[in-house]
């Protein structure tokens, strides 16, 4: 397939490029990328961008895909549908799964389904540990050869810090990182942030400190062992302060955080709207602010979307027995974008967040847009205003707090290995 | 002013006329409850569920009354009886109440927030009667009405609130209700029993009870919250009693004319002593009968028609 991309605004976070080019792919290859490529009347198929950003393809380091075992969640086939619809050209896929991703014929069978019904690229992160117990450690050289790209104990910590320096240790062999889920369970026995909202609502409640103890533990394990360490779902002001400080003398750290994390509080969960249910728990508007401080200044850099795709049924009960979790895949562009219209980042510096260095912490060889390169490729109207509607989400989780809000910016045309995979309707 | 609300969630939604137009109303319900013939016709026809999902004795028993003094038909249904431990969700069983067409249902949940869930799905009206750790409206719709039936008014009260305030419903709604008027509210505690922020909320916050109860016009007592985990936050109930039992020696160090209250069930010789909970101070019964007349008043202003 050969696709042109005519007079769209490129940005390549990577090299800095930020020009009105054209784009030719042929072949899953950027081959030309250069001013005015001329038709020349082959069968390429013609795309208009202009108004338009073209830039590499979107990468999520924290999703659930919910396959094997939760189908009626989520399942490959319509996770990665949601992930191009939302410009994702590559989803890192969390264990927890029925099986767990501890073992390398799950991780298998992660890969060859991907393959064949998926419609973008699928990394496996496999298990710690074996069935996300914090016993003993997971084969993760097995994983690793089926095609793993880091280990997590996605859910939870490891609470057994010994057995997690070992996981620390053992993972430079292959060069792949921990990422963390940074949560004290002996803190955390709640259901939304310990705040002025949680002294309201009267629902049991979990301190940020749950957070920034484990991610002070995680750091200074990792930087005792020198290995590469990634700190997901980031929420609260205290571990984005810790971060920023270990960064400076510790190179081998990387975080995420989530678009949640910085648009809405736990105001938010003071009606009980179990859509604002999600782990760790939405924080304050001083979190709220130190987020996006932590992402302007490079604390942060990553965003993620944690996609926790859950059928209705379990979000339609009392908050404490709700499931934790929002569908994020479909709308981390549009509110993310909204950093950008803040004055938070400037738009090579968000895409970076979603391209470069994702990539780089992953070790992938993607996220950038260049001559010779991948045809990973996401086109997107950073003007457009739409409303969300969770009633036409792709993803089968429709659980989503942001149902009926007006967002500015929307993805067009997604790009993966130079097919186009999705397109939306408004172009 | 006329009620408007369809539902009695909670304290927090309501503004300081429409408190003031309940216990009005109660006031004007309770020489019913002292008549030889207890019952009026007002609610004739009407239907009346409780749903509970947590023990109750003297709540429960006091909207059945309440209802029935009003001429409704009431329906008690408990969390042993219900499709509940059949696995039915709450929404479903609600929803099939609700075919049955009751006019009101009493929900009581040990988990915040449930009452508004159902609130949200149901056309019918619901009283929260306490939901986890959240809030219990009619409680501290009584106890206002107490206050003010005691000591003639609310304005410049001091209203101490001493025990297990992090998991106590009771405490919340009293604070909503006592937040609407000029009173000092002190909540004293266990540290353990205190949770953060609360300060937010426009109370003092007191360990020492000796301190907290100095020239108080009200004492309220609260139990310890076994049920949400409270006997987790402190040693033993006997090193409990020992720091925050209310004994004789407090009362003594507060006004002259302070009422000592209990929402019930009192743990005694735990957080009251008998010689207290018995006291001339105590109006712990008061509060019992003048809930009958406050349930009364919800009832009849959440159904009845006009004012």
């Amino acid at each position: 397939m050969k696709i042109l991309i005519k007079k769209g605004r490129v940005i390549d976070p990577k090299s800095g490029l930020d020009e009105i080019m054209d784009v030719y792919v042929n072949g899953g290859i950027v081959e030309k990328l250069e001013k005015n490529i001329r038709e020349r009347g082959d069968e390429a198929e013609v795309i208009d961008a202009s108004s338009l950003i073209v830039a590499p393809g979107l990468i999520d380091v924290h999703v659930h895909l919910r396959e094997p075992g939760f189908e009626w969640k989520e399942s490959i086939k319509t996770g990665t549908a949601a992930a191009v619809k939302g410009g994702f050209t590559t989803v890192v896929c969390m264990a927890n799964t029925d099986p767990v991703n501890d073992n390398k014929s799950v991780t298998e069978y992660i890969v060859k389904k991907a393959k064949h019904e998926g419609s973008c690229r699928v990394f496996p992160c496999g298990a710690i540990t074996k069935g996300l117990k914090g016993e003993e450690l997971a084969e993760i050289g097995e994983m690793y050869e089926a095609g793993i790209v880091a280990v997590s104990d996605d859910g939870k910590s490891v609470r057994n810090a010994g057995l997690l320096r070992r996981a620390m240790e053992y993972t430079k062999l292959f060069d792949i990182p921990v990422l963390a889920h940074c949560e004290d369970e002996d803190l955390s026995n709640g259901f939304v942030n310990e705040s002025g909202s949680s002294v309201i609502s009267g629902l049991d409640a979990v301190p940020s400190i749950a957070e920034e103890i484990i991610v002070k533990r995680d750091m200074a394990l990792a930087e005792y062992v020198w290995s590469s360490l990634h700190l997901t779902h980031m929420s609260a002001k205290g571990s984005i302060d810790a971060i920023r400080q270990t960064k400076k003398g510790y190179r081998k750290i990387t975080c995420d955080t989530c678009p949640h994390y910085f648009t809405l509080t736990d105001a938010a969960t003071l009606a009980f709207d179990t859509n604002a249910k999600v782990n760790p728990p939405l924080r304050t508007r001083e979190d709220v602010e130190a987020i996006k401080e932590g992402l302007k200044d490079g604390t942060i850099d990553i965003i993620a979307t944690d996609h926790a795709p859950h059928e209705l049924t379990s979000k339609d009960v009392e908050f404490n027995i709700a499931a934790s979790g929002i569908s994020g895949l479909e709308t981390a562009l549009g509110l993310s974008l909204t950093l950008v219209n803040e004055g938070v980042l400037d738009m090579a510096g968000l895409l970076r967040k979603f391209t470069e260095n994702p990539a780089t912490a992953l070790k992938l060889p993607y996220g950038e847009l260049s001559l010779g390169g991948p045809a990973d490729i996401t086109i997107f109207d950073p003007d457009a205003e739409w409303t969300v509607d969770k009633t036409g989400f792709v993803s089968k989780g429709k659980n989503t707090p942001f149902h009926g809000w007006k967002l500015r910016g929307k993805n067009r045309v997604t790009i993966v290995d130079g097919k186009i995979l999705y397109r939306d309707k408004g172009l | 002013m006329n009620w408007t609300k369809k539902d009695l969630l909670g304290i927090r939604e309501l503004s300081k006329e429409e408190i003031l137009l309940v216990i009005d109303t109660a006031a004007s319900f309770k020489d019913i409850s002292r008549r030889e013939v207890k019952k009026v016709p007002t609610l004739r026809g009407k239907t009346v569920i409780t749903l509970f999902y947590e023990p109750s004795t003297r709540t429960r028993t006091s909207f059945e009354i309440a209802a029935k003094r009003l001429s409704a038909d009431t329906i008690n249904i408990s969390s042993s009886t219900s499709s509940y431990v059949k696995g039915e969700t709450l929404k479903d069983t609600a929803r099939n109440l609700e075919s049955m067409r009751p006019d009101v249902t009493v929900v009581r949940h040990n988990m915040p927030g449930a009452p508004h869930m159902l609130s949200k799905i149901l056309d019918s009206s619901i009283v929260n009667g306490g939901d986890g750790a959240h809030e219990h409206p009619t409680q501290a719709l009584l106890d206002l009405y107490t206050m003010r039936e005691k000591k003639g008014r609310i304005d410049g009260l001091k209203v101490v609130i001493i025990g297990d305030i992090a998991h106590s419903r009771v405490a919340r709604s009293n604070i909503f209700t006592l937040s609407h008027f000029d009173t000092e509210i002190v909540c004293a505690g266990p540290p353990t029993m205190m949770p953060p922020y609360l300060e937010d909320l426009g109370v003092k916050v007191e360990y020492d009870i000796n301190k907290a109860v100095r020239n108080a016009d009200v004492i309220m007592m609260l139990r310890i919250q076994k049920e949400r985990g409270g006997i987790s936050f402190i040693p033993s109930t006997r090193e409990y009693s020992t720091y925050y039992g209310l004994k004789a020696e407090h009362v003594k160090k507060a006004k002259k004319d302070v009422i000592i209250m209990h929402p019930g069930p009192m743990n005694r010789g735990i957080e009251i002593t008998d010689e207290v909970a018995d006291g001339p101070y105590s109006v712990i019964l008061d509060q019992v009968e003048n809930g009958v007349a406050v349930r009364m008043a919800i009832l009849y202003l959440l159904i009845g028609g006009e004012v």
